[in-house]
């Protein structure tokens, strides 16, 4: 039962509140692209063990998506950020070097 | 014998006997006993049978861990199976019985098992796997049977439980969980840091073990009067929140924990209270002070009744003021064991002797025994325990290595062995969160090693700490400040500043020599191979089990537990498990450490299923969303069925009609004249802004942004992978606003898919979409009469042909309601869908009706509107759709735009798997027997003698009787469909009968669609 | 024009003494969309129809029974206005707003609310919403979404014992009843940490 912070609304989610939405900063590939661009954008996914961007949606409160980088071992919780970006905001980045100092992101 | 003392019993009240029943007879205890006590009291020495071999078992523990005592509690509604005693309070007329025995727990007939597992594989370690597989035949006529009788314990209730139960989230900075002395030191010094505290003990008493140790005293008093007096300050601290009865089952993710109030067992059927409740704990940090459990000691016939552990033999004398037996032995490797002694010779039981299996007995506790006259037979171990349903005796023998015992030594006649193989830290909740253990080779148990990892808050730092004896301190000096500092650090952690330290309590205890590892006593002749020495009480797991599976090769841990079923049963092996594994380690040469624990899973004991649903029971069990017309179509003869989260009306029935005759009138009444529907639960977005048109472009597969304001258009919604998964009419009701319809189950997964691409992908757009399904009540007037029916209700709007043309929308009012009038058809009558705010609906629903009479007008429900879709030809998401269809599979070409750059799905109806000729297409079925009605899903084959498993080409998506047509319907997904017209596929429906259909347009009714453009 | 009732009209109940549960009746409920609830354009719209200055992150304020409005997300307020108000209302934020992005929408008929009163009340919050509801956690004038007994609600604290919910109006009879049964007399928690 994960505690995750809401950037939007500035609420503590309990896991119950929200709902996953899987990897972040997917790039949408649409008509004209490559079958193998496509097929990546539809099925393929990161599965890493550490640091991992995922989507959230904050659905039973104030509806927002955002995003949150995460660690999959320990389940720490680096932080979050709004989802109107294509990659992690620096600060989050220079959060998750500090504490893991070997993150190859 | 087992008996009652004449005094003592510090949880007993002996001013309030109350009377129970045991397997039919009627028995006395008191007030405080639990039923454990209370049976002991009564000298019930056996209470059960054990699971495989049907052996006479007894006590063994007095608290959560006991593997025996299990029983059918209570009586009618109230009858709940596996109760265990020893943590059941006794109330006035409690009734149990017995389990796992036919036909009487003296005379069991399954006590054969035992007889014949000496000579046949059954039973042993693996018998799943090794005998029930030949012969073939064997296992329908003998194994299946006699393994469905044997399986399980205890019987299924059979009537619907009578209580409730409950759901609480709390929030508290600190959580301390068990109200031993290290609970109580924990909580006090968190909550004089200024944290909030919640203290929980499962048990109905403060003080935990403190209350059965004489020994001991803490600040010059004993030490259970010292943990009353903590108790009691805490309770009446404003910060600390204190709970009895409340058992931690589990520790999840971020300090969230489950705990297991126990409101009313003691007190059933008390007005309006829970019988538990459930607490959803969020915790900043957590102190796990849980205490620690006696393991028992492995030798022949130590199942026998009268063997007990002897922390439980103490507890019962002192906390009931029972005493297990007359004539005991101690059995022990450790000096804690001594305490039991001193406690039996106090209580006047004649104490044969302490047999420790070290060579040098020499602490402050052996030296009290000594001083009492008490034999002590050092460096001897008990070969056998002798007796049946009741402990006779036990022979003692020299020790002389791991696999032999010496000659006969003393035999004893006794009637309790007080057994003691050391005690292990209760870390299970810590480690259900990814707490690790190590183990300690000196004190010889794991303990909590966070070095190696601990429970981690969302900061990524420990928010989880076991104090006292969980954390391996089983000492009350190093205890007390183990658990001082526990509590300290937990406030710490939680952001409270500690304050000064409080006094450090003084203790006074006998010093205690070291633990000496002792995992298996060897016995004699045809006992010498461990077939009697038992590890795992209540799954009857022998020490030659363990090592058996450990000769196989089963050298995991995990995979040995589950060979031998070990620590699987209810207990789950919370007296067995740290004996098994160390048996294993020693079979397998191998080091503890690296034999390691099974892993530990919440709920620390069985928690109730109520407990689990809490409020959700009954007519809560699930929110279901009901129309303004709900209270009129219940009165009006509605059968309901669930639609998504909706009740909607299946039919009205008349009196004496079916649902078949009712359905059969609705259809042909509202062709034949006019019938409503309550269509409120259709979904409903408003999208709004300068983007609305572009967003929707996107979003559907036609076009929308070209639809005039006034006007509806059909439209199809597709996720990326290319498949339909919404429809419904889409409303423009101004320059840059949009009213769309969506399946009844649908709108608030549309919503959210709208919402998903506005946020995430598309946020440079200006577009604010809002569901406002509930904000209207919607009604359809459908059939011929439909236009005369709403002008005789009244309304200012132009409903005419030409004014309100098909699919085209109008504003104003309908009897007096404000109303959105839209011309648009699911039934392919005239047909008008008429929208006003939900606080009119009802009122408009009437007027309809009272204007209606005069035409005829009826009701209809789903199962009419259904049969009237499909005359039609008209798809239903979920019936012609699973998550794999295609618009063009639906041949719904024609609303798939090829102008457009974008939207979702397209991109994906290009690949090669959605463009392949062979694809399922949709078409209709006339049946060769007009009168047969497809059944639903029935698959379509093209050769009938092809060996089976027959290849199929497809499947019945929807199938109805049609009233209109007087003949049966269906509609189909077929390979190649629209390539078959004419054709005549087969459908085996089982029993060997082949209904025949012939492949036609699945539009059965008007084709042209006049009968809606009037 | 046919009077408009609320979803539960107004059904009351005392599930134990000194814990009162109430449906509001119908209320004039706006929802008003903007990417900048800090314009001054809405802050005076809002103030004018509702009493109320618009309302910080997670909170609600109010200016008599029915007059009020509710932070629902960054981009949207719930504003409460006397029913008979609400087409005007509308009328001026639209008035108000025009030329900007916006979208204001009569929703008076989408929600019911329900209002809770009482020592208890917040204890039979927490038997189904996973908030703090003690005053620390959930001080007078705070507004949270969340979900409770199986339902989507927004709840707000409007005194020290005096709360109100709202959910889609479909659902009004199930949150009715669960507050009903959960409030029932004997099934008191204590004292547990609100």
């Amino acid at each position: 039962m994960l505690l995750i912070t809401c950037p939007n609304c500035g609420a503590d989610c309990a896991e119950t509140e929200l709902a996953p939405g899987g990897e972040a900063h997917l790039e949408r590939f649409g008509p004209g692209s490559t079958d193998e661009d496509f097929a990546g954008y539809l099925f393929t996914r990161k599965n890493p063990k550490g640091v991992h961007f995922e989507r959230w949606r904050h659905a039973f409160g104030c509806g927002k998506w955002f995003h949150a980088a995460r660690c999959t071992v320990t389940l720490e919780v680096f932080g979050t950020y709004p989802a109107q970006v294509t990659e992690p905001p620096a600060e989050i980045v220079e959060r998750i070097r500090a504490r893991r100092p070997n993150w190859e992101g | 014998m087992a008996h009652r003392l004449e005094k003592g019993g510090r949880l007993i009240d002996r001013s309030q006997p109350l009377g129970f029943r045991f397997n039919g007879r009627d028995l006395e205890g008191f007030e405080g006993d639990t039923l454990a006590s209370a049976l002991l009291a009564n000298d019930r020495v056996l209470v059960g049978r054990s699971f495989k071999y049907h052996r006479p078992r007894g006590i063994v523990a007095s608290g959560a861990e006991e593997p025996n005592a299990l029983f059918g509690v209570g009586a009618g509604n109230r009858f709940e199976p596996n109760q265990r005693a020893t943590t059941t309070e006794l109330h006035a007329g409690m009734e149990a019985i017995s389990q796992n025995h036919w036909p009487s727990l003296d005379f069991d007939i399954g006590a054969v098992n035992a007889a014949v597992a000496s000579m046949l594989p059954v039973f042993s370690a693996g018998f799943y796997y090794k005998t029930f597989m030949y012969p073939r035949a064997a296992w329908k006529h003998v194994y299946e049977p006699f393994i469905r009788r044997a399986a399980g314990l205890g019987k299924a209730p059979s009537e619907r439980d009578p209580d409730s139960y409950e759901h609480l989230h709390a929030h508290t900075d600190v959580l301390v969980i068990g109200g031993g002395i290290a609970g109580l030191a924990a909580a006090r010094e968190a909550a004089a840091s200024g944290a909030r505290v919640l203290l929980v003990e499962q048990t109905a008493h403060w003080g935990g073990r403190a209350l059965a140790e004489a020994e001991t005293r803490i600040d010059g008093v004993p030490a259970a009067d010292w943990a009353t007096a903590r108790a009691a300050e805490l309770e009446a601290d404003p910060s600390v929140v204190t709970r009895l009865r409340t058992m931690a089952a589990g520790l999840y993710d971020h300090g969230y924990a489950l705990l297991y109030e126990r409101v009313s067992d003691h007190r059933p059927g008390t007005p309006g209270a829970p019988r538990h409740r459930l607490w959803r704990v969020r915790a900043k940090q957590i102190v796990v002070a849980t205490g620690a459990i006696e393991r028992p000691l492995t030798f022949a016939g130590n199942d026998t009744p009268g063997v007990m552990l002897a922390g439980a033999v103490r507890d019962y004398i002192r906390l009931y003021g029972v005493c297990p037996g007359r004539r005991a032995i101690v059995y022990a490797n450790n000096d804690d064991a001594y305490r039991t002694a001193l406690a039996l010779h106090e209580a006047g039981a004649e104490v044969v002797g302490i047999v420790d299996v070290r060579h040098d007995a020499e602490g402050a506790l052996p030296e009290m025994a000594r001083a009492l006259q008490i034999p002590i037979h050092e460096g001897r171990g008990i070969a056998r325990a002798r007796g049946g349903k009741r402990l006779e005796g036990v022979e003692i023998g020299r020790l002389k290595s791991g696999t032999e015992i010496g000659g006969a030594g003393p035999a004893e006649t006794v009637d309790l062995v007080a057994m003691s193989g050391g005690w292990s830290p209760v870390v299970h909740l810590y480690s259900h969160c990814g707490g690790k253990l190590a183990w300690d080779d000196t004190a010889l148990m794991f303990r909590p090693h966070p070095e190696a990892g601990a429970p981690l808050g969302p900061d990524g730092e420990i928010n989880t700490r076991c104090a006292g004896a969980a954390n391996g301190e089983l000492t009350s000096a190093p205890c007390l400040a183990d658990a001082r500092m526990a509590g300290r650090a937990a406030a710490e952690a939680a952001g409270f500043t500690p304050g000064p330290e409080l006094p450090v309590p003084a203790v006074e205890e006998p010093a205690e020599q070291p633990v000496a590892a002792h995992w298996f006593t060897p016995s004699r002749d045809k006992y010498a191979h461990g077939t009697k020495h038992f590890v795992d009480f209540q799954n009857d797991v022998t020490a030659a089990d363990v090592r058996l599976a450990a000769r196989e090769g089963y050298e995991s841990v995990e995979h040995t537990k589950r060979y031998t079923t070990l620590g699987m049963a209810t207990d789950q092996g919370k007296t067995s498990n740290i004996n098994g594994l160390a048996l294993l380690a020693e079979a397998l040469g191998a080091p503890i450490q690296k034999v390691g624990t099974t892993t530990f899973r919440p709920p620390y004991t069985p928690i109730s299923m109520g407990a689990i649903a809490g409020q959700a029971a009954g007519p809560l069990f699930k929110a279901v969303r009901q129309t303004p017309m709900h209270g009129w179509h219940a009165a009006n003869g509605a059968d309901f069925e669930p639609v998504g989260d909706w009740e909607r009306p299946y039919c009205y029935r008349r009196e004496g009609e079916s649902r078949e005759a009712a359905v059969r009138r609705e259809v042909l009444n509202a062709r034949g004249h006019v019938g409503l529907l309550d269509a409120s639960t259709l979904g409903k977005i408003a999208v709004k802004g300068p983007d609305a048109g572009v967003f929707l472009d996107r979003i559907y597969t036609n076009m929308m942004s070209t639809l005039k304001p006034g006007r509806c258009r059909y439209g199809l919604m597709c996720n990326e992978n290319g498949f339909l998964f919404d429809d419904g009419v889409v409303v423009r009701t101004g320059a840059d606003s949009f009213l769309l319809h969506t399946t009844s189950g649908g709108s608030d997964r549309v919503a959210g898919h709208l919402e998903e691409w506005l946020q995430t992908e598309w946020w440079d757009l200006e577009v604010y979409v809002q569901n406002v399904t509930d904000h209207w009540a919607q009604i359809a007037v459908a059939g011929p009469e439909a236009r005369r029916l709403i002008e005789a209700a009244g309304t200012d709007a132009d409903i005419s042909a030409d004014a309100l043309p098909f699919m085209a929308f109008a504003e104003g009012t309908v009897a007096g309601c404000p109303a959105r009038i839209f011309r648009i058809s699911f039934s392919g009558e005239l047909s008008y869908e008429i929208a006003t705010p939900a606080g009119h609906g009802l009122a408009l629903w009437q007027a309809l009706h009272a204007a209606g009479e005069a035409f005829g007008a009826m009701p209809y429900g789903t199962e009419a509107l259904h049969v009237m879709r499909a005359e039609k030809g008209f798809i239903m998401i979920g019936d012609e759709t699973d998550g794999t269809v295609t618009p063009q599979d639906l041949g719904l070409h024609w609303a798939v735009s090829k102008k457009k750059d974008d939207f979702l799905g397209k991109r994906a109806q290009s690949r090669a798997d959605l463009i392949r000729p062979n694809r399922k297409q949709l078409v209709g079925l006339s049946t060769e027997d007009p009168a047969e009605v497809l059944p639903d899903g029935a698959h379509a084959v093209e050769d009938i003698d092809a060996p089976k498993p027959m290849r199929t080409i497809g499947h019945v998506t929807s199938s109805y009787f049609s009233p209109t047509l007087d003949r049966s319907i269906a509609m189909a997904l077929i390979e190649r469909g629209s390539e078959r017209m004419g054709e005549t596929l087969l459908f085996p429906v089982g029993e060997d009968k082949v209904i025949r259909a012939e492949v036609v347009s699945p539009v059965f009714y008007d084709a042209a669609g006049e009968r809606q453009n009037v | 024009m046919s009077d408009a009732v609320s979803a539960l009209d107004g059904r009351a109940a005392e599930p134990r003494p000194g814990l009162r549960l109430a449906e509001c009746g119908l209320r004039g409920q706006i929802t008003l969309r903007a990417g900048d609830l800090a314009s001054s354009a809405l802050v005076g719209a809002v103030e004018a129809i509702t009493g109320v200055a618009v309302p910080e992150a997670l909170s609600a304020g109010f200016a008599g029974d029915d007059r009020g409005a509710v932070w629902m997300a960054p981009d949207e307020l719930l504003l409460f206005v006397p029913h008979a108000e609400v087409a005007g209302a509308v009328e001026m934020l639209e008035g108000a707003l025009a030329g900007t992005h916006h979208m204001a929408l009569d929703v008076s008929h989408a929600r019911a609310v329900l209002r809770l009163e009482g020592a208890d009340a917040a204890e039979t919050l927490a038997k189904g919403a996973p908030l703090d509801f003690s005053e620390a956690g959930f001080p007078v004038g705070r507004a949270r979404r969340t979900h409770l007994g199986g339902l989507a609600v927004g709840i707000w604290r409007r005194g020290p014992e005096e709360w109100e919910l709202v959910c889609f109006r479909s659902f009004a009879h199930h949150l009715f009843a669960w507050l009903e049964t959960s409030g029932v007399e004997g099934a008191e928690v204590g004292r547990f940490g609100v």
